[in-house]
């Protein structure tokens, strides 16, 4: 593994691979030294061009424990205000012998076209609507923790699966990891032919939570709630909000993911969000271990 | 002897030249058991440290015998050495961690750490520096089943199973036949 720009691309050894050394990380953050010495000397750019606070301190974390040096660069203040294109940018950062360049981006495949302009591994850490790859990595983490393995469980996700880059990368992850995935949200929200990914994609929360293992629930994004895309917030919250009621209809164990941040009360209640089946404060821990093992894996140059 | 934890290094390990058998294995921990409570009069603060993988079987055997000779249980813990490998840190090369497992801590302990074979003594460098993130002990101390010979570092050991002359080209390993008994093998 060169980059780790999405999760199509990848194949199951490799997200094994991923989860396995995930593992281990997951025991150095649990120490009183939180810090290995293993990339010692070696530099990682966070280039965060679309605001973040959990993805950026969580690389940056991540980065820190394995004694590797971690730069953030964002937007504002950075040379892209003067028209610097951002191959040009991305260039320079390489030029200063970075190991490893981290990349957000609001437009899907920068950090693809990055990685075809520099000689330095690139991780994609969230690109437009197209993918999200470490977020599932650390999904497929915490349902492994939670149920050993994916294999043939029941997994639903619902939300704006169109505009979702987390919706996207969980689909490949978990089908990948031989889960049935099943997908659900308004109309407006379901891109036409989403059953070629090999989703079965649903139109009522209640269809798809029947029987379902795990819910993995989307955040629904502020920006778009005046938009066309469906008439009120209250009316979402009703027909595709999760709350004890419609989480009764999965599996009396299933386990609830949200990538964050939650609007609390719009696509998740609460006494839900809070409640035992959540796993959403252990994606966020995992999700350090799961970068951790992504950076050390990158960084070793071998295929 | 049950150590179903222990992978095969070999798949198909029946060839090469076994120097140590399940007895001598079983020996070999016996007295280095004995030479541990020796040095450590009552086990007071005692702990194992095993060094994943090889050590793991090793520090069983051991910590047995102790916990036979001593009336309790002694501490014992698993610690994976990957990270801190210098190969790892230096040239990049990335072999799969494993979980560390110190279930306590190493503050003004003596350590013992166990492995199933001494080399160049790299791994205990490394192994050091781990112990050495978990706390200050008062002493940490190196048991291994076997000593090769060859060290690249000035490391020494403290309780050795037996001394095997080995050349440089040839591996020695600790294995589990289909029977399950254990075996140290030159192949």
């Amino acid at each position: 593994m060169r980059h780790l720009l999405g999760i199509e691309e990848m194949t199951r050894a490799e997200i094994e691979r991923v989860l396995d050394a995930s593992e281990a990380m997951l025991e150095i953050s649990q120490r009183e030294i939180k810090r290995v010495p293993t990339l010692r000397g070696r530099t990682v750019i966070n280039v965060f061009l679309e605001s973040s606070t959990r993805t950026r301190v969580s690389f940056e974390i991540a980065a820190k424990r394995l004694s590797a040096d971690a730069i953030n660069v964002s937007r504002q203040g950075s040379s892209l205000s003067k028209a610097e294109t951002l191959a040009d940018m991305a260039r320079n950062l390489a030029a200063m012998s970075a190991d490893v360049l981290v990349v957000r981006d609001s437009v899907a495949g920068v950090p693809h076209m990055l990685a075809e302009r520099v000689r330095v591994p690139v991780v994609n850490a969230g690109d437009g609507c197209h993918e999200h790859p470490t977020q599932a990595l650390l999904d497929a983490f915490t349902l492994r923790q939670s149920l050993g393995s994916l294999e043939n469980r029941v997994i639903a996700i619902v939300g704006d699966i169109s505009h979702s880059r987390v919706a996207r990368s969980d689909i490949h992850c978990f089908t990948k990891l031989g889960a049935e995935v099943r997908v659900a949200g308004p109309p407006t929200m379901m891109p036409a032919g989403i059953e070629a990914l090999g989703v079965k994609p649903c139109f009522s929360l209640e269809q798809a939570l029947a029987g379902a293992d795990v819910i993995v629930m989307l955040r629904i994004q502020q920006e778009r709630l005046d938009g066309a895309l469906f008439p009120s917030v209250r009316e979402y919250s009703r027909t595709f909000g999760l709350t004890q009621r419609t989480l009764a209809l999965a599996k009396s164990e299933a386990i609830v993911l949200h990538p964050g941040p939650i609007n609390r009360g719009v696509e998740i209640a609460s006494d839900v969000a809070d409640a035992e089946p959540s796993r959403i404060l252990e994606q966020v821990t995992n999700g350090v271990a799961v970068r951790m093992a992504v950076l050390y894996l990158l960084t070793g140059g071998e295929s | 002897m049950a150590t179903p934890d222990l992978h095969l290094r070999e798949p198909s390990a029946s060839d090469g030249r076994v120097v140590l058998d399940a007895p001598g294995i079983q020996r070999a921990t016996t007295r280095i058991a004995h030479e541990i409570l020796e040095r450590n009069p009552g086990a007071e603060d005692l702990c194992l440290v095993a060094i994943v993988r090889g050590g793991e079987p090793v520090a069983e055997l051991i910590g047995a015998q102790l916990g036979t000779l001593v009336q309790r249980a002694v501490p014992s813990g698993a610690l994976d050495i990957t990270l801190y490998r210098d190969d790892v840190v230096a040239r990049g090369v990335r072999p799969m961690p494993r979980p560390t497992r110190m279930p306590f801590s190493v503050d003004k302990k003596r350590v013992v750490l166990v492995d199933d074979v001494m080399f160049t003594g790299r791994t205990v460098r490394a192994a050091m520096d781990a112990v050495l993130d978990f706390g200050r002990p008062a002493a940490i101390q190196v048991a291994v089943l076997v000593d090769r010979g060859h060290r690249e570092l000035p490391i020494k050991v403290d309780f050795v199973g037996k001394n095997i002359p080995t050349s440089r080209a040839e591996r020695v390993v600790l294995r589990a036949r289909a029977d399950g008994e254990l075996e140290v093998a030159i192949v």
